[in-house]
């Protein structure tokens, strides 16, 4: 996807707080349980290179990312190349190449919900946050902000993403009563 | 969240009858509601007469194109020994677009019905719904009523007893604008990136792991089973006397500046003004509309002295210089500044260019930083002409149509609020600013 500026930060900063940092040995995700989810999804498709998008997300639900290493492992278990599953990884913007932090905000700012108020939603997560900047791990490393382009609800302006779960109608009033309820 | 759904007496209710009615949802409810009915009837149809019947019904598709839809399942030719694919469109992204989204939340059965009998009409056993990935309620929802559907014998390997084999699965995608137009969403799910592929040669003919395939939207499969219940003359009859070129019931989803925003169903050649002013009662207290956008962002923009000239179909919004589109309609309001919406907009279809054709790459990363710099106060007169020219060279050059709908509301939004732009650039800032204190 090009990328215009820097005023979107989906392509996130290396500041999420969840843990997994960089260089740890790659512990396998395809094993048990999300090996049998992975068998199951083979069956629905003639390739094995049709289950790669799910089965990067079976890594990112897993570790809440897709690294490097589990961009390998995935390579290996459906015939690929590490390249390419790399290429299909950078190419849909909810892979998250970096880990996020644990409550990872994503408010739809485009043109619709901009008419109805979706910038202030904006800086109402940021401040109170305290992320302070969009991309930017909040200072208690629970909290990252970002924005987003159409989410798909935008009769329920603003709708907001966070984790998976999907808010309507979130308004800057609104923002502190919904992160009270997050741990 | 908007629901339960209180329908306004002028829509007319058949896709979107049973929205915000919970017991709607599941198997049981579904069932009690004629459902799988007409599932039952197709698979005891001649494929060829199924095809008919939606030809005759009228049918366009409803993702945006307006492509007959029998035309279309008529490309098909069973018993050709080649697998078939049906793809269900759900990556519904075109801004301003969301009654997808309400269908797969309230009526998930609706279109699970109606992905099978357009399987069976083209000869398919396996299809493909490609949701998006951000709509966590829709992929549950669907999903659950897929292994409802499989659970009870509906779908699977003996369809309903009749001996066909109707697999149907979800595909979720993973957050990319450009997998909902038809050969990219192919490719995303063949494990590629989704980069649209060159046409020719069409879906029907090498589409889905080269295979013949037929790519269909949400809205669209969800009618079909109401078609085979009534028939193609009471599908026909809504729409205007002298348009048989649109017909049936369509889906709004209406956003922005609005007094009532949410998704409305209304009969084809419906007037736009008594939709706008009645049905979602007009602009919010104390405003005035200024622009409208019909069928989400791709569509060029209408002032308001066309929108209520025109006419609610296919044909009538093209005869106001736009198009039905995606029946996403997005209404600005005069607290509104244009070119800040546009430069947005321009940002959008910047931000989720494939990247493969340069004159999309290029150009869609160079009309927003333009117009951009226009809303800064920064621009000049001459960056109106570059914008034009560069929108004329982004038109019809490209492998798919997103390098076009960038240019589009930007020429239409020069053409039509040109003294907006030129206030940008005389002033040398938004002139709205202050008056929103933005």
């Amino acid at each position: 996807m090009s990328e215009v500026g820097n005023l979107h930060a989906e392509s996130h900063g290396s500041h999420g707080g969840a843990g997994h940092a960089h260089g740890e040995p790659h512990q396998p995700v395809f094993v048990g349980a999300a090996r049998r989810e992975l068998d199951e999804l083979l069956a629905r498709y003639p390739t094995k290179m049709a289950a790669l998008l799910p089965a990067l997300w079976i890594v990112q639900n897993a570790r809440g990312w897709v690294s490097e290493a589990s961009m390998v492992e995935t390579a290996d278990v459906l015939g690929l190349t590490p390249a390419y599953v790399k290429g299909v990884v950078t190419f849909y913007t909810m892979y998250n190449q970096h880990p996020v932090a644990r409550h990872f905000i994503q408010v739809c700012t485009t043109s619709p919900c901009g008419a109805c108020g979706a910038e202030d939603v904006v800086k109402a997560f940021l401040r109170h946050t305290r992320c302070g900047e969009l991309g930017v791990a909040s200072p208690d490393g629970r909290f990252q902000v970002i924005e987003v382009e159409c989410l798909g609800a935008c009769g329920f302006a603003t709708p907001v993403m966070i984790n998976a779960d999907f808010i309507e109608s979130v308004t800057a009033e609104r923002v502190p009563e919904i992160l009270a309820g997050l741990d | 969240m908007g629901y339960p759904h209180q329908p306004h007496a002028r829509e007319t209710l058949v896709l979107s009858q049973y929205f915000g009615d919970r017991d709607a949802v599941g198997l049981a409810g579904w069932r009690k509601r004629g459902g799988y009915e007409m599932l039952e009837k197709a698979l005891g149809t001649k494929e060829a007469d199924l095809v008919q019947t939606v030809k005759d019904s009228g049918l366009r598709g409803r993702g945006g194109a307006g492509f007959p839809t029998g035309v279309k399942w008529s490309f098909m030719k069973p018993g050709d020994g080649k697998p078939h694919y049906l793809c269900c469109n759900a990556d519904e992204s075109e801004p301003g677009t969301f009654k997808d989204r309400e269908i797969m939340r309230w009526t998930p059965h609706a279109l699970v019905e109606g992905v099978a009998i357009g399987a069976y009409a083209i000869g398919a056993e396996t299809s493909y719904v490609y949701i998006r990935g951000e709509f966590t309620e829709p992929l549950q929802r669907v999903g659950a009523a897929i292994e409802e559907a499989y659970k009870a014998g509906i779908l699977g390997k003996n369809a309903m007893g009749s001996g066909r084999t109707v697999h149907v699965h979800v595909h979720k995608g993973a957050g990319a604008y450009i997998c909902g137009e038809e050969t990219a969403l192919m490719n995303s799910i063949e494990g590629r990136r989704g980069n649209p592929r060159i046409k020719p040669p069409f879906p029907a003919v090498a589409g889905l792991f080269g295979q013949p395939t037929t790519i269909n939207n949400v809205e669209t499969l969800a009618a079909v089973p109401h078609i085979l219940r009534h028939g193609a003359d009471w599908y026909k009859k809504f729409g205007r006397a002298d348009n048989p070129k649109s017909t049936g019931t369509k889906l709004y989803s209406v956003c922005g500046n609005v007094a009532r925003p949410g998704n409305y169903e209304m009969v084809m050649g419906f007037p736009f003004k008594d939709f706008l002013y009645d049905v979602c009662g007009g602009p919010p207290a104390g405003r005035q509309w200024k622009a409208i956008i019909p069928g989400g962002v791709s569509v060029p923009i209408m002032t308001m002295d066309e929108a209520e000239a025109t006419l609610m179909d296919y044909e009538g919004f093209v005869a106001n210089g736009t198009m039905l589109g995606s029946g996403g309609v997005i209404c600005y309001d005069d607290r509104q500044c244009m070119v800040r919406h546009i430069a947005r907009i321009a940002r959008f279809f910047a931000h989720e260019s494939c990247a493969q054709c340069t004159q999309c790459r290029e150009g869609t990363a160079w009309v927003t930083k333009i117009m951009e710099r226009i809303e800064a106060g920064d621009g000049s007169m001459e960056d109106l002409d570059t914008l034009l020219e560069l929108s004329e060279n982004m038109t019809g050059k490209t492998i798919c149509v997103l390098s076009d709908s960038c240019a589009t509301p930007v020429v239409s939004g020069i053409k039509k609020f040109r003294h907006e732009f030129e206030a940008h650039i005389t002033q040398r800032r938004c002139p709205m600013r202050t008056a929103a204190a933005a």
